[in-house]
């Protein structure tokens, strides 16, 4: 997927809106700059399908060698997909951040957190002040 | 991400860093690389091959004078009077209830009149400084001499290491040759124009080398070990991040994390760098007495189920109850699987005994296991 087509959270997650059979569902993943940041990935803790997820709240966490991070939920729903075939390959992980290395999809009920999202320009100029 | 601010300290490697790109972060006030690349490369080419390190924020104290053993004896945990010159060993500070102040390296310098460097860690090197301050008996000839910011250290770790050093250093067949050095052992090599100390210690579990070298002819050296090819290829800069995977697997202590004002040689396992026999320092009754009465809590290595990591504070379950904390804990590149250090009571202590570790809110199985994680083959 082409990142300028994605919305970004300021904790480094992006989210990717589409329509299926009527239901708004949100894919989340985190962006290639959270990859090269985190670097020598060894596990990733997935939420459990079904599970509620709200804006700001740990879906999961990713640990490297140095530390763990929480994955936050971008979106306010209901979990319907998790990819468990990141956890066995975490160091392709940064191959296809926008693509094969999706997270989790999430069923949205409501709009809540998607005012707090950026397009990839923004987030591109917040990393900027990160690096 | 950078925390850099403009207070911190540089080491003479500083530039070198910034030009391999390194991720720089705060360690103890000085601007460290953490990592170059991956600390997961890091690590496996300084068990494979060799790591080069810069270590410039150890602190290194140079002791001199007629009493500067004295000066010593005043303070460390173990004897260094009757070390030989060219010989180093390992001891501790500790405070008047026993608990550690800071580990330490003692060098003696080979003339037997120019006394002792001191190496301690960066997050100790004021505390110490006073300490020895505070300590000096009265009428002592001896003068400690702050040289951290004059010098820079490097370390040169893993199977190739004193192969590199002794090329780096051109001493192929001198009397001087890294390689003729025993372990804790340090020599006086002529350089360019300058004198490099190089000792045979090191923080990784490998075989290696420590340098210290005037500032100004840091990056020099430090190029030359980058470029210089060992059975093929190039040592690999490896940051702080590397630096602590291989300690922890070699189960070397940290101040900070195993090591700390709360906890007494004894409960460390540190027995081995305490010397009570007619000598007097800081701590020294304190540690009699401890020594006869069972230890409240010991240290303990752990391996963990699964590939979460625990960390610094997480707490040591048994039977559902808290025993303990993790002082240390990461993915051991390896093992391949997740290690740990932590403090619990003796009677959790035995090898093979089944705890669980709280990694925020997960519980997880962890087993005590006979340190270190890894040994080199020798």
């Amino acid at each position: 997927m082409d990142p300028q087509q994605l919305k970004f959270s300021p904790t480094h997650e992006w989210v990717h809106l589409s329509d299926v059979g009527g239901q708004r569902i949100a894919t989340v993943g985190i962006s290639a700059f959270a990859i090269a940041l985190l670097t020598d990935l060894v596990h990733m803790e997935l939420p459990a399908v079904g599970r509620a997820a709200r804006p700001g709240e740990s879906l999961g966490e990713i640990e490297s060698v140095k530390a763990v991070s929480d994955v936050y939920s971008p979106v306010e729903g209901e979990v319907v997909e998790v990819n468990s075939g990141l956890v066995g390959n975490l160091e392709a992980m940064g191959d296809d951040p926008y693509g094969k290395s999706w997270i989790v999809k999430i069923r949205t009920t409501s709009d809540a957190g998607l005012d707090q999202l950026m397009d990839y320009a923004t987030y591109q100029a917040q990393c900027a002040t990160e690096g | 991400m950078s925390n850099e601010s403009t207070t911190l300290l540089h080491t003479p490697l500083h530039a070198a860093h910034e030009k391999l790109k390194a991720r720089l972060v705060d360690f103890a006030g000085w601007s460290m690389p953490v990592q170059y690349a991956s600390i997961l490369a890091e690590h496996r080419a300084t068990r494979e091959h060799v790591g080069l390190f810069d270590v410039s924020h150890m602190g290194r104290f140079q002791i001199r004078g007629r009493d500067a053993g004295r000066l010593l004896e005043g303070i460390l945990t173990r004897r260094v009077d009757d070390l030989p010159a060219g010989r180093i060993r390992y001891s501790l500070v500790t405070q008047d209830d026993g608990g550690v102040l800071d580990d330490v390296l003692a060098y003696r310098h080979s003339a037997p009149d120019d006394g002792y460097l001191l190496i301690v860690n960066a997050s100790n090197r004021a505390r110490i400084l006073a300490w020895i301050d505070e300590h000096r008996p009265a009428g002592c000839e001896a003068v400690c001499t702050d040289t951290t910011c004059d010098t820079a250290m490097i370390a040169v770790q893993g199977p190739h290491a004193m192969q590199l050093a002794s090329r780096v250093l051109d001493t192929d067949g001198l009397a001087s040759d890294p390689r003729k050095l025993r372990y804790y052992a340090h020599a006086t090599v002529r350089w360019r124009a300058t004198n490099v100390l190089v000792s045979r210690t090191g923080y990784t579990g490998e075989d290696g080398v420590e340098v210290i070298l005037p500032s100004e002819f840091a990056a020099e050296f430090w190029d030359l070990l980058t470029v210089t090819e060992i059975q093929g290829q190039t040592a690999t800069p490896a940051g702080l991040g590397a630096r602590d995977t291989l300690r922890l697997e070699a189960a070397m202590p940290l101040y900070g994390h195993e090591l700390e004002t709360w906890c007494d040689p004894w409960q460390a396992g540190l027995a081995f760098a305490v010397d009570l026999d007619g000598r007097h320092f800081p701590g020294s009754d304190a540690l009699t007495r401890n020594r006869s009465m069972p230890p409240t809590r010991q240290r303990v290595g752990l391996l963990l189920s699964g590939r979460r990591a625990a960390r610094l504070h997480c707490p040591i379950l048994a039977g559902g109850e808290p025993v303990g904390e993790i002082t240390s804990g990461t993915y051991s590149p390896t093992l391949e699987q997740p290690i740990a250090m932590g403090y619990v009571p003796p009677d959790w202590a035995a090898l093979d005994t089944e705890l669980e570790i709280d990694v925020r809110g997960s519980i997880i199985p962890a087993r005590v296991v006979r340190l270190p994680f890894y040994r080199r083959k020798k």
